[in-house]
């Protein structure tokens, strides 16, 4: 009885020493993986054909550069004058709360996290019609970035291949960028789904929504 | 108005709601006469579809009257319509080449982020379907949203009662393009896993496609006997071993193709069957798919493999190496409803094909809690529940 209490008060190792058994060999196994020379090695890689902010490493700079391509099943012309109109912007970009053009200058109040707005100063950088938009922000714009539009036919009559890229200065930096997509306002996200709904309203006329009310949030 | 809202895994409750309103131009409201319950809403029932919310309308098969329109809709007060669970602009891509539940503008931009990291692109819009494919409200209410009523929506004869078109909304698009997708050649042998609603549709479409022979399996003897009233041959799975037997009833050859209508949530007692429904019961998240593995196993070499059963996540235990030494196409997807509408309801008018037959039970809407209750635990008796809203419930 005493010898049996004594057997069940001595620590058990096995379990402890099966786990540490498991890992020593799982770093084993890592190690041999990793170390292992691949049978085909590859001394150089030419730069291939996809876009740069498809690579796997970011660019150097301050600037976050965020892009995404979209076919959009209407006429190239049609696309870039109702883009060129400045004013149209606010009806598929939630992001944008007003815009106020005069000539080569565009003022824009852009949405921000809880509530607030920032204002954004840009200058057309290139204005090439049917085919390219560009746009820069100005010296004394709150916001820091620029935006590039490229209108594409797209292949055996799909319409148009929108190419959208934005390249900014998030305020805060990697804190900034962190805030902007916890709140959703990460430029990423908004422009793919602006980018979306404006293929919404050029092919159907409208923007798909779920709600089933207006007064819904 | 009254609906039949989802609040979690087996809960679902009769709500009061606020009535829908037109959104957007070529939107309509229906007033939903008749509304089925989906063996997908079953999936939903039991939760093992994501991205649902507390309070979400559920149905995506429904009929009814327009009430209102807007201006870009080209339907008509009064008119009566069975609407496709599909949600489909009709002018992108994907629409012209009717590949309609391939919409590219149906579901909200905000949505489309849900699915897609999951599947690569972002599902199409479908009504009371989870928020992955939009989060619209769905038709097992009073009224209906519907987006696109230009599109969508048929207009039926007064001269074809409800219970003769309601199904042109889902499952017997659904049944006819599982035989579709099954390239049915004059003679050939197809089997068809599960005699659910689907599976029923998909044994009559092979028929009226030309199949020589059809060999449906279940395990339920209600469904059985309706499958043999189709003109099908039928293997209960409790009792024979059923690639053996598909063998046996086809010449040694194998089926020349095979639907599996049963999707996720297959269920029995096979080793892989069992391992899948523990994994989706402790929410690692893989689908269950017994029948599908059978099926392939099943089909004879360079045979077809259609899949109208719904499946959301990942498969463990594919036999990969099956559908590539075998030389199998495999073809699947969620119904291009519009695409099919036309041609079923001319056959519908011309007495070729019955759906009434299926219909085991009619319910008030507001009794809607004890069909998928019964749905669900009886399906040997309830094959399908049909909700007519505005209807007295009976003590």
């Amino acid at each position: 009885m005493r010898y049996a209490q004594g057997y069940r008060n001595r620590p058990d190792y096995s379990k402890a020493l099966l786990v540490l058994g498991l890992g020593l060999g799982a770093v084993a196994i890592g190690y041999v993986v990793a170390t292992r020379k691949p049978n085909n090695s590859v001394s150089f890689r030419p730069e291939d054909d996809a876009p740069t902010r498809t690579g796997r490493t970011k660019p150097a700079g301050d600037a976050a550069v965020v892009g995404r391509t979209i076919t959009i099943n209407r006429p190239r012309a049609e696309l870039f004058t109702f883009w060129s109109d400045f004013s149209n912007l606010p009806k598929f970009m939630q992001s944008i709360e007003s815009v106020g053009v005069d000539g080569d200058i565009a003022t824009w109040k852009v949405a921000a996290p809880m509530g607030r707005s920032v204002q954004m100063e840009t200058r057309i950088t290139a204005n090439v019609e049917n085919e390219v938009l560009a746009w820069a922000s100005t010296e004394t714009s709150e916001l820091k970035g620029a935006g590039k539009i490229t209108f594409k036919d797209a292949p055996a009559g799909r319409g148009t291949e929108l190419e959208a890229e934005l390249s900014y200065v998030p305020p805060l930096g990697e804190i900034g960028v962190l805030i902007g997509k916890l709140f959703q306002t990460d430029p990423l996200i908004q422009g793919r789904r602006e980018l979306r709904r404006f293929k919404m309203l050029m092919e159907t006329g409208e923007i798909a929504t779920n709600k089933n009310h207006k007064t819904q949030e | 108005m009254r609906a039949l809202t989802w609040h979690g895994k087996h809960d679902v409750r009769m709500d009061t709601v606020p009535d829908p309103e037109i959104m957007n131009p070529r939107d309509a409201i229906i007033e939903v006469t008749s509304t089925a319950i989906c063996g997908s809403d079953l999936h939903l029932f039991d939760g093992v579809i994501p991205g649902m919310m507390p309070g979400d309308v559920l149905g995506h098969e429904f009929m009814g009257r327009v009430v209102e329109v807007g201006p870009g809709s080209t339907l008509k007060k009064g008119q009566r319509v069975v609407v496709p669970f599909v949600i489909s602009c009709g002018k992108c891509f994907f629409c012209e080449r009717q590949q309609f539940s391939a919409c590219d503008n149906s579901n909200p931009a905000e949505k489309q982020d849900l699915s897609e990291p999951l599947y690569g692109h972002a599902m199409t819009g479908l009504f009371g379907y989870s928020h992955l494919t939009g989060g619209y409200p769905g038709g097992q209410a009073e009224y209906v949203r519907v987006p696109f009523s230009d599109v969508g929506p048929i207009v039926v004869p007064d001269g074809l009662d409800d219970d003769q078109v309601l199904f042109l909304s889902d499952i017997l698009p659904t049944g006819w393009m599982a035989a579709k997708n099954a390239d049915i050649e004059p003679g050939d042998t197809v089997a068809v896993w599960g005699c659910g609603p689907v599976g029923l549709f998909a044994i009559q479409s092979a028929l009226l496609q030309g199949a020589g022979k059809v060999i449906a399996i279940d395990e339920y003897p209600g469904r059985l006997a309706l499958a043999k009233g189709l003109g099908a041959e039928v293997i209960d799975f409790t009792q024979t071993r059923v690639r053996e037997a598909l063998m046996e009833m086809s010449g040694g050859f194998g089926p020349d193709a095979v639907i599996d209508a049963v999707g996720m949530e297959s269920h029995g007692w096979a080793p892989d069957a069992i391992m899948d429904n523990i994994k989706q019961m402790v929410g690692i998240g893989a689908d269950s798919a017994h029948a599908l593995r059978q099926a392939i196993l099943a089909v004879r070499k360079g045979g077809r493999v259609s899949i109208p059963g719904v499946y959301g996540g990942y498969l463990d235990k594919f036999p990969l190496g099956a559908l590539m030494e075998k030389g199998l196409q495999i073809r699947t997807g969620q119904t291009h409803v519009q695409k099919y509408l036309g041609e079923l309801l001319h056959r519908i008018g011309e007495g070729q094909i019955d759906t009434t037959f299926l219909i085991s039970h009619r319910l008030p809407l507001e009794d809607a809690v004890r069909g998928y209750q019964n749905f669900r635990y009886n399906q040997n008796e309830w094959t399908k529940v049909v909700l007519k809203p505005g209807t007295e419930v009976r003590a």
